[in-house]
């Protein structure tokens, strides 16, 4: 057993760690951790994590409650496949090694000394670095320099090579995280040695900025790249978003070799013939296309098709053998910056024959309480087994009393529920759940209660 | 849309259409485009296709393939057929036909309107 130091990245979105972003990470990390069949084994279980399923997450005072940004953890796995691991991980920041954890400075001194790890040979000639790091108080040069002096008991011969090293070593002093109380003395010290960086560095490319294909409410390439780690999404898998829009989930599964397709109501969006949702741009390209979105990145091959589809209607085959999907992302539409619309009419009505041809339907309003078990059913029946559904729904903040295990389907487990908050009275959850068990009927008495459940927020929304 | 599309689709939404499988093509405009050869993809796929309504439609445009689907291991050649069919025929123009009540699902642009 090994013991490792995952280290989060400091922000996102304007946040420092909080307990929000804290659990987002471990969702995170146990997703891929369970992707990659690496065990692992918290040295110290986190304490609140629990909450995951709880009200109390979901209440904005305590999930803003800046956390630790790391946790520790014990593992039997190979360096390289803890590699891997870190190279598909957007919300964490690097993997170390931890050789020693202590209370204070003296005894920082007395357990690196005596660290088994100091004496293997592998270390000894090879060429390595030390990094000096203060979390919540910065370090000048000149400290840090006293600082790595003050190990140089450390039998390390080897080239000191501070560009690219064999072995690169870290040293962390935590000041706990209140910036308005910064202590003399860190609370904790952690040495250890560099395994993994994350992929923060590559989700840059991806950028809305330069996306060829864009609608009202594209994901941010972040957001995207969490929600397909989350979803175990991996080479070779079918991968469908049932509210596809411009495909900004699908090129995030497609990047991670899935095979991805989509459905959306809206004939105008998927053949690019919308207003543009680029400010200052009058007129879209004429080859804007989900298509044109995978090409951009080179995934054209992992495409399969989008289809124009009411995803609130039977349309995919039932027969056998049955359409297993082996994940679903999605962002269905809240009904804020895009509209919820399932085919319906008020009115009874016969289109005469000459314009059958062309006819668009007419559409109704989709309530989300009507959305959410769609959506639940149709992945209770299409997924595979072990299969996630990861989407996100609006949450009005006002309603505390929210809980979602009362009201999901039977063939479905909540894994992870995490909130973002995108206006003072106003946030959204990314859920994700998971198929257990072969598909078996929604009861009448859960439709009925996810119906209550949604149809005080569905005529807020209104 | 590609072969493996149509496989997946069915007009069972359609008012007293029970399986609405396999949806006719007819085409008006086909493109043959390249897509990279991925085993892997395949052999999982196409435990999820629909073998009879697969050989049809691809003999249709052109593509045989065997009646029955060799049990166990199946040779890179024919998974290789089978990738052509599924991926790479792309109808761009055409519709899809209800096998029960003859409703039309245009294809325009090469993406199927599967509202009604």
């Amino acid at each position: 057993m090994t013991a490792y130091m995952l280290w989060f990245a400091n922000q996102y979105n304007g946040f420092r760690v909080s307990t929000h972003h804290f659990l987002c990470c471990l969702q995170e990390f146990e997703s891929l951790a369970s992707l990659l069949a690496i065990d692992y084994q918290y040295i110290e279980e986190p304490s609140d994590k629990v909450c995951v399923h709880c009200d109390a997450l979901l209440n904005s005072d305590t999930t803003l409650i800046p956390r630790q940004p790391f946790i520790l953890f014990t593992s039997d796995a190979a360096d390289t496949q803890l590699e891997r691991l870190m190279s598909r991980t957007v919300l964490a920041r690097s993997l170390y090694e931890l050789w020693t954890n202590s209370g204070d400075l003296q005894q920082f001194y007395d357990d690196l000394r005596h660290s088994p790890n100091t004496q293997l040979s592998q270390y000894r000639s090879a060429s390595f670095r030390i990094q000096v790091e203060g979390y919540n108080r910065k370090l000048s040069t000149q400290t840090k320099v006293e600082k790595i002096e003050n190990i140089a008991f450390l039998p390390f011969d080897g080239k000191i090579d501070l560009k690219s090293p064999e072995n690169s070593f870290h040293l962390f002093e935590y000041y706990g995280n209140n910036p308005n109380e910064i202590p003399d003395k860190p609370f904790q010290i952690l040495f250890g040695r560099h395994i993994g960086d994350s992929n923060r560095k590559n989700v840059s490319n991806f950028s809305l900025k330069d996306r060829k294909f864009i609608a009202n409410t594209s994901m941010e390439p972040m957001l995207a790249l969490l929600m397909a780690n989350i979803a175990k999404v991996s080479a070779a898998d079918l991968v469908l978003d049932p509210f596809v829009g411009s495909g900004s989930l699908l090129v995030s599964a497609a990047y991670y070799g899935a095979y991805v397709m989509g459905t959306d109501i809206d004939y105008l969006l998927i053949h690019g013939l919308t207003k543009p949702s680029r400010a200052g741009v009058k007129t879209r390209d004429t080859d804007e296309s989900v298509l044109s979105n995978l090409r951009q990145y080179n995934l054209q091959n992992q495409y399969i098709d989008v289809v124009i589809a009411d995803s609130s209607q039977p349309f995919w085959r039932t027969s056998a053998p049955t359409l297993k999907l082996d994940a679903i992302i999605t962002d269905p539409p809240y009904g804020k910056r895009e509209s919820r619309e399932r085919v319906g009419s008020q009115r009874q009505y016969k289109i005469p024959e000459e314009l059958v041809e062309g006819h668009i339907p007419s559409k109704v309003e989709y309530s989300l309480c009507d959305i959410f078990r769609d959506l639940l059913d149709f992945s209770a029946f299409h997924l595979k087994v072990g299969g996630r559904l990861v989407f996100w729904i609006p949450f009005d903040k006002s309603n505390t009393n929210f809980d979602i295990r009362s009201e999901c389907h039977p063939c479905l487990r909540v894994i992870s529920m995490s909130e973002q908050q995108l206006s003072s009275y106003m946030s959204r959850i990314l859920i994700s759940v998971e198929k257990f068990k072969e598909y078996t009927q929604m009861s009448d008495s859960c439709v009925q209660r996810t119906h209550n459940k949604f149809i005080n927020d569905s005529q807020k929304y209104n | 849309m590609k072969l493996l599309m149509h496989n997946m689709l069915s007009s069972m939404g359609l008012q007293n259409v029970t399986v609405g499988f396999p949806l006719k093509i007819v085409a008006n405009e086909v493109k043959d485009i390249s897509v990279e050869f991925d085993k892997k993809f395949m052999k999982r796929i196409i435990s999820k296709v629909d073998w009879n309504a697969l050989r049809d439609t691809a003999a249709q445009f052109g593509v045989k393939l065997p009646t029955e689907l060799p049990n166990g291991n199946i040779s890179d050649e024919l998974l290789k057929q089978i990738h052509g069919a599924l991926m790479e025929i792309e109808i761009i123009e055409g519709k899809l036909v209800c096998p029960e009540t003859g409703h039309e699902f245009p294809i325009n642009n090469g993406i199927p309107n599967m509202l009604f």
